[in-house]
């Protein structure tokens, strides 16, 4: 085997190209991938490295770490890509523990066959939102698997950040009498994704709402407002995020469905495939719950932030040992907003 | 959404249930059959009993296609399935439909069977185009409302020569089973009936007449929403309040007398009334569903691949029969919300979201424990 002289490499061709198992092999091709592809779009200084980890300066403050998996179809879809998607759903759920992120590591897990047209487009939607919000990735890693055994790309990226002052949030942390505040509309995300799918077209697009949200929860944070429990309602949507939570806290909760922020499309078009949309993910969009006599300075807050501006309080934290999670609804009755059963939804995240 | 805004309008729900309360003898019972499961879910999804007063007891009836849809007919489904090494097309709610031996059409899947979810039976028409190689069974079920897309797809698939697409029917009729509800001894008991709203836009309202004019129970037919269906249990009360059994039509934005013509002449061309049907928790009742036309014989997929039915008891603590006869509540199984819930359904009202054991769990259960705030 000889090696190929610098500058007699055939660069790789992105145009027309698809993963091959050699790709993931650890040979030349997985380098070329890596070097044209990945660090052409996210290099920074820590990647530059070329190591198998990254060494972080120190931080000073409680850490949070957490991770997540992308496994959504398709992978292109209004409003955004599983790219963007991978990485504002890491930075969300280091946010919503009252962290300020810092790192990103990324790994990909990719279908031979996938164009790296394709792949591009996805890394470089990843470096965009990471840039925009100032979380670099610091490390990743790839492997390729046979045709078949993936959906594309599969991305899983961990995500680190520092609490440097005294901030306790926990999903333990309601109580009985607190407020509960939603950023925004409800199953725009999930409503992207199954018109794409299904190939249903609305008169008023209906588009992902995928956000960072650390930049709202900063701001949250700096309020001073008596915060007990943030929580992006992603997969499950609303209800399942505060099912979660009265679980966690030993409490029930009472909400106003009349309150709750609903762009008209994505109501019609969950009315269309008999869904609720109290069901449908959200990928940019957090549940608050704090102090009631703190909620109309933090709905202010959250007025105030472009993330936040359809802010609104859609109800209250109960005592109820049964944990059941109720609705007032529009027509005046009532009843629960129980935990999904089964699978409302194909997948979405 | 301002054609779904005006009828979940809760001022005007407070007016209407203000008339109910005033109209309602306090000392009479009314008992009312919605015989639709999307009213049965409107019911719940929106709380519509607390909305009414006590002594207005709203019964859920056996319009639920997958509630009413017998052991044996999934069984018979998974057989084919796994056997003949189809690919099986069906609706969403009938895969997690509890079969013999812990079965599903779902948990088929893991075990090897080609089972896949549509939206539509022509979905199941392009897969059959897609993979010219293997058969493509498609699993009917469903009223008045379903049968019309089913007779379309057939008529489609002989149009197209095709030769690996067939249908396991199980299209029921919703005449034929208020007819054995108000036959059995149960019927007695009811006071009238929320008639159908998708079903009635279809075969019109006139197949209800018998049933005001020979058993003397009002009909009122409604729509899926909620002012609707408020709507119609007041023109109920003021029937019974009365002494009239008369077929009404709330529903006169979608319903007519005669329906629609050119969907029934299609089910017609396609379909003929089968001589029995077992219906869950109804027992067997003549004349209740329909079958292929002998012209249409090639896309029976019970002729092609010669398949026996085989009828199975329901498990013994399973209260759906009684439940869609109307003679007991979800609360009153006893093993509603303990062996019985969503995840693990053991009878077919447990299933669908619109059968009454999954409404009542779902959206309603907390009022039959204790309720510490309101």
């Amino acid at each position: 085997m000889t090696l190929t002289k610098p500058g007699y490499g055939r660069p790789l061709d992105i145009r027309n190209g698809r993963i091959e198992m050699h790709h993931g092999s650890g040979g030349r091709a997985m380098t070329q991938l890596i070097d044209e592809l990945f660090m052409a779009a996210l290099g920074n200084t820590y990647l530059a490295q070329g190591n198998d980890g990254a060494v972080l300066p120190e931080a000073h403050g409680r850490l949070v770490m957490a991770t997540d998996s992308h496994v959504v179809s398709p992978l292109f879809f209004p409003g955004g890509d599983i790219g963007c998607l991978s990485v504002h759903g890491t930075i969300n759920d280091v946010a919503m523990m009252g962290a300020k992120p810092l790192y990103l590591s990324a790994s990909f897990i990719l279908e031979e066959g996938l164009a790296l047209a394709d792949l591009k487009r996805i890394v470089e939607s990843m470096a965009k939102a990471a840039r925009a919000a100032g979380v670099p990735v610091v490390t990743g890693d790839t492997k390729v698997v046979e045709q078949g055994k993936g959906d594309g790309v599969f991305i899983t990226t961990t995500g680190v950040g520092v609490i440097t002052n005294d901030t306790h949030l926990s999903g333990d942390r309601a109580r009985p009498g607190d407020t509960i505040l939603l950023s925004g509309t409800i199953g725009d995300h999930g409503m992207a994704i199954l018109s794409r799918r299904e190939g249903l077209a609305f008169d008023a697009p209906i588009v992902s709402d995928t956000a960072a949200l650390h930049g709202l929860v900063a701001t949250m944070l700096e309020s001073g407002a008596a915060l007990r429990v943030l929580r992006d309602p992603t997969r499950g949507g609303l209800a399942a995020t505060l099912n979660e939570i009265a679980r966690q806290s030993g409490t029930g909760m009472l909400l106003r469905e009349a309150t709750i922020p609903l762009n008209p499309a994505v109501g019609a078009a969950c009315e269309f495939l008999g869904l609720d949309p109290l069901y449908v993910a959200n990928e940019g969009k957090l549940v608050a719950i704090c102090a009631p006599e703190d909620a109309h300075h933090l709905l202010a807050v959250m007025h105030a932030h472009p993330l936040g501006a359809q802010s609104a309080i859609i109800g209250e934290v109960l005592e109820d040992p049964r944990c059941f999670v109720q609705a007032v609804t529009a027509i005046g009755g009532c009843r629960i907003v129980d935990w999904l059963s089964g699978e409302q939804l194909p997948r979405i995240c | 959404m301002k054609y779904i805004d005006e009828f979940r309008n809760g001022a005007l729900a407070r007016n209407i249930a203000a008339s109910i309360a005033r109209e309602a003898h306090s000392v009479c019972h009314y008992n009312l059959m919605e015989f639709c499961g999307g009213h049965t879910h409107a019911i719940s999804r929106h709380g519509l009993a607390d909305l009414l007063p006590a002594n207005i007891r709203m019964i859920h009836g056996p319009g639920c296609p997958v509630c009413v849809l017998p052991t044996g007919r999934i069984d018979q489904a998974i057989r084919l399935v796994l056997e003949h090494k189809i690919t099986l097309c069906a609706y969403g709610d009938c895969l997690r439909v509890p079969a013999s031996d812990g079965m599903s059409l779902l948990k088929a899947r893991p075990r090897g069977a080609d089972v896949r979810m549509v939206y539509s039976p022509m979905d199941a028409l392009k897969l059959a185009q897609d993979q010219p190689e293997k058969q493509v069974v498609f699993f009917a079920i469903g009223f008045e409302t379903t049968t019309p897309p089913t007779a379309a797809t057939i008529k489609q698939a002989q149009a197209l020569g095709l030769k690996n697409f067939s249908v396991i029917c199980n299209h029921v009729l919703t005449p034929a089973a208020m007819h054995a509800i108000l036959a059995d001894r149960g019927g007695e008991k009811l006071d009238g009936f929320v008639g159908p709203a998708h079903v009635s836009t279809v075969i019109g309202s006139r197949p209800y007449e018998p049933f005001a004019r020979d058993y003397g129970k009002p009909v009122v037919i409604t729509g899926f929403e909620p002012l609707d269906v408020m709507q119609a249990i007041l023109m109920l009360v003021r029937q019974i309040n009365t002494g009239r059994a008369e077929v009404e039509n709330e529903f006169t934005r979608a319903v007519t007398v005669e329906g629609n013509r050119k969907a029934q002449a299609l089910t017609d061309n396609v379909f003929e009334l089968r001589d029995t049907f077992e219906w869950r928790g109804l027992g067997t009742i003549a004349h209740s569903a329909l079958k292929l036309r002998p012209a249409f014989a090639e896309f029976d997929a019970e002729l092609r691949f010669g398949l026996d039915y085989r009828p199975v008891p329901d498990h013994k603590a399973c209260e759906c029969g009684a439940i869609l006869r109307g003679e007991k509540r979800p609360q009153e199984c006893k093993i509603f919300g303990t062996a019985c819930t969503p995840e693990n359904p053991i009878g077919s009202c447990m299933v669908s979201s619109e059968g009454a054991c999954a409404a009542h769990y779902t959206y309603g259960r907390f009022k039959n424990t204790d309720i510490m705030t309101a």
